[in-house]
């Protein structure tokens, strides 16, 4: 037989051919994605139109027609109303957010010593940005000071009563510092308690197990709005008279127990998800129940629970919102109880300051989400599909 | 079954309230240096912050007030805000001195919930609120036969509304909503012929509407709610400070004695001018009150007198523009009257 029978061999690969006009280019993708289908073409033309109506509509307001400067509410006033604008005008008074913006960050904190809230955030974002950025070294050490050491920094520094920073009672914090000094020691308590809760609930000792399953049954079984009002309002009449607890200190306290409790049930959803030979496994090497816990365990179950973690940590970023029913103001508190301020009543000041007041919460829940989103993708090293 | 919770909560606090408040509230004040008072959390004219955070208001100016009739010094005040819900149970566990929060006057407030009224330092009731370029020629809440009107549901004013058009045989429609804002805007995009709460409300929310000019309050008023400033019972001695701060804030309008001319009115020879403003020789007026002689003049210098209050916060030189109407002075045809500073 000879070896070289064929005529022709080719030597290289043949070049791809291009793809059909009809599946490549945008036209391809707007007919494949928009157009599939007739049913599909009739959602995409409704919803152009509905973005078409409100999108300009929305933009006009927010932005074009909307007044940015002011000193008082005459500035949003139209003609009609005793203003300058001219009538028919409909626009944000984005002029009463920028006149009340100390008053939505800090509250009622002294308006000198406000650099110490500032100081404090810059810190905060310091420290957090490297833990959250996966390629920057010295995690251990990080975490230590974001939460371990920070905490007492934060203390000195928004309370004050040493070293000649003066004393700020917290009846005058407000706004943004609030909601985040509320979340972040709701997020710092509860993960590591709630951890602490869904392996005692799964604990083999009868007295650890029923200790956590009540305190986890009480407190999911009240609402939140109970357990402040009481703690605000009934605590006093109970205790005799000249032994106060800081009323900041004790919603703190509240939203932290409460989410720990949502937490630990959280983290127990991920323990039972571990396949039981992941235990009979860490057992086998003779490790002990720590080692098994930590080094096995908890690091697939942590895992598994990301989405459930973060939307309970989203929750809780939204429930501070329920201290306003103990007087104390948070961001929408405090918007909502600027908007009594005559100066500034105007038919967009309501709407002005809600709308800002949304935007806040949705930057920081939609942050948390997006982190979240990345972190799952990174250790999801096992099941990727 | 609201008013069964607030008894219930008003019974349980007056069993603490001996124990939680010292019986007298001036030397405790006076040993921490700044009178603790209680407001509303937002009412425009009444309780509101300022832009750098600083309250405001006619019940805010009262609580200053107080403070100079103290110390000399109205910032010697230090505000607590209180929703409705636990505005009351802050006054008897003696977490605040004095509750000035818009709160109206009752019996079941003076007795079972251990409360002494001050005075009235407004005197509100509910009203209504027209367009009048949609109904033009209506000047009286007696011609809104047929007309629908909004409220917000669950309180007195639903229950008054239906009362006043039951009682003079009247046709209406109520259009009612849960929440406020909600009330507002329906009332705004031309739902309701009417709105109705408390007139002071009516005027706040004619400053939020399209077309504020075109909106009239009607004269009519439909329910009685005296607000005014509370303290707890059992301390006449605070009482008697908080009643006649009010009273002397009074006496100086009817006076004419001004937060611009207090000082050269210290030099009249008015008798009872030089009583009030304790230069009359040997005056122990203010030394009986707890207070010094020189009270009166601490009180106009810092808030001016009633008049001033008034017109500064809710009047003709703040943005709600209400009228005197019936919180004149009794010299001039209103309810206000002093008791007399001798």
């Amino acid at each position: 037989m000879q070896e070289h029978d064929m005529s022709w061999v080719r030597t290289e690969m043949a070049l791809a051919e291009a793809p059909p006009r009809t599946e490549a280019g945008a036209g391809a993708w707007i007919r494949k994605n928009l157009f599939a289908t007739p049913v599909d073409a009739i959602l995409t033309i409704f919803s152009a139109l509905v973005v078409a109506w409100f999108l300009p509509q929305i933009l006009n307001w927010s932005l074009f027609n909307a007044v940015w400067t002011g000193a008082d509410r005459t500035a949003c006033l139209t003609v009609d109303q005793g203003g300058s604008l001219p009538s028919g005008w409909s626009g944000a008074c984005w002029a009463f957010v920028n006149a009340k913006f100390g008053q939505f960050m800090f509250g009622r904190y002294p308006i000198d010593e406000r650099w110490r809230v500032i100081l404090t955030a810059v810190i905060f974002v310091a420290l957090l940005a490297p833990l959250l950025i996966p390629r920057v070294p010295y995690k251990r050490l990080n975490a230590i000071l974001f939460f371990a050491v920070f905490p007492f920094i934060a203390y000195f520094l928004l309370v004050g009563g040493f070293f000649g920073l003066p004393y700020i009672e917290t009846s005058l914090w407000g706004g943004l510092l609030v909601t985040l000094v509320i979340s972040y020691v709701g997020i710092v308590v509860s993960l590591p308690l709630g951890i602490i809760l869904a392996l005692g609930r799964r604990s083999k000792m009868p007295i650890i197990k029923l200790i956590c399953v009540i305190f986890i049954e009480t407190v999911r079984g009240v609402p939140l709005v109970t357990v402040l009002f009481m703690a605000s309002f009934m605590l006093p009449l109970f205790v005799p008279p000249g032994m106060t607890f800081d009323k900041f200190l004790r919603a703190l306290v509240g939203v932290a127990l409460f989410a720990s409790a949502y937490m630990a049930e959280v983290v127990r959803g991920g323990l039972q998800a571990i396949p039981k030979g992941q235990y009979e496994g860490a057992d086998s090497l003779g490790l002990g129940y720590w080692q098994k816990m930590g080094l096995i365990v908890m690091p697939q179950a942590l895992k598994l629970v990301i989405p459930g973690i973060v939307n309970t940590f989203i929750g809780m970023f939204k429930d501070t919102t329920l201290v306003l029913i103990i007087s104390m103001f948070d961001l929408l508190g405090i918007v909502k109880q600027h908007l009594s301020d005559a100066n500034w009543a105007t038919p967009q000041t309501a709407k002005s300051g809600l709308v800002f007041a949304a935007i806040v919460f949705w930057l920081f829940c939609f942050g948390m989400s997006r982190y979240s989103i990345y972190m799952e993708r990174r250790l999801d090293t096992g099941h990727r599909r | 079954m609201k008013h069964t919770i607030a008894a219930i909560l008003g019974i349980a606090a007056l069993g603490f309230a001996a124990s939680a408040a010292s019986a007298d509230t001036l030397d405790d004040v006076k040993a921490k240096g700044f009178i603790q008072c209680g407001v509303n959390t937002g009412l425009a004219g009444f309780s509101a912050p300022d832009d750098k955070g600083e309250w405001t208001g006619l019940d805010v100016d009262f609580c200053r007030a107080v403070a100079a009739a103290v110390f000399g010094d109205g910032s010697k005040v230090k505000f607590t805000p209180l929703s409705a819900k636990d505005r009351f149970t802050a006054l008897q566990s003696g977490e605040i001195d004095i509750l000035s929060r818009n709160t109206t006057w009752t019996v079941n407030r003076d007795t079972a919930l251990g409360l002494n009224f001050a005075g009235v330092t407004y005197f509100d009731g509910q009203g209504f609120m027209i367009n009048a370029a949609k109904l033009p020629g209506v000047n009286s809440a007696l011609q809104l036969s047929g007309a629908s009107v909004c409220v917000q549901a669950g309180t007195t004013t639903e229950l008054n509304l239906a009362d006043y058009f039951k009682a003079n045989n009247l046709e209406y429609n109520p259009v009612v909503f849960e929440k406020i804002e909600e009330v507002n805007a329906a009332y705004d995009s031309g739902r309701c012929d009417a709105y109705t709460t408390d007139q002071s409300g009516l005027y706040a929310i004619r400053l939020t509407l399209a077309s504020p000019a075109d909106h009239v309050v009607l004269p009519e008023i439909i329910s009685k709610e005296p607000l005014g400033p509370a303290v707890r019972q059992g301390d006449d001695k605070w009482f008697d400070i908080v009643k006649w701060t009010y009273f002397a804030l009074l006496n100086a309008e009817e006076l004419g004695i001004t937060k611009a001319n207090v000082e050269e009115m210290k030099n009249s020879a008015n008798p009872e001018i030089k009583r009030i403003l304790g230069t009359e020789a040997e005056t122990k007026i203010g030394t009986d009150l707890g207070l010094a002689n020189d009270w009166v003049v601490n009180i106009v210098k810092t808030t001016g007198n009633y008049g001033e209050i008034f017109e500064n916060n809710v009047g003709a030189g703040s943005p709600l523009k209400i009228s005197r109407g019936i919180n004149a002075l009794w010299t001039k045809g209103g309810l206000q009257y002093g008791m007399p500073i001798r």
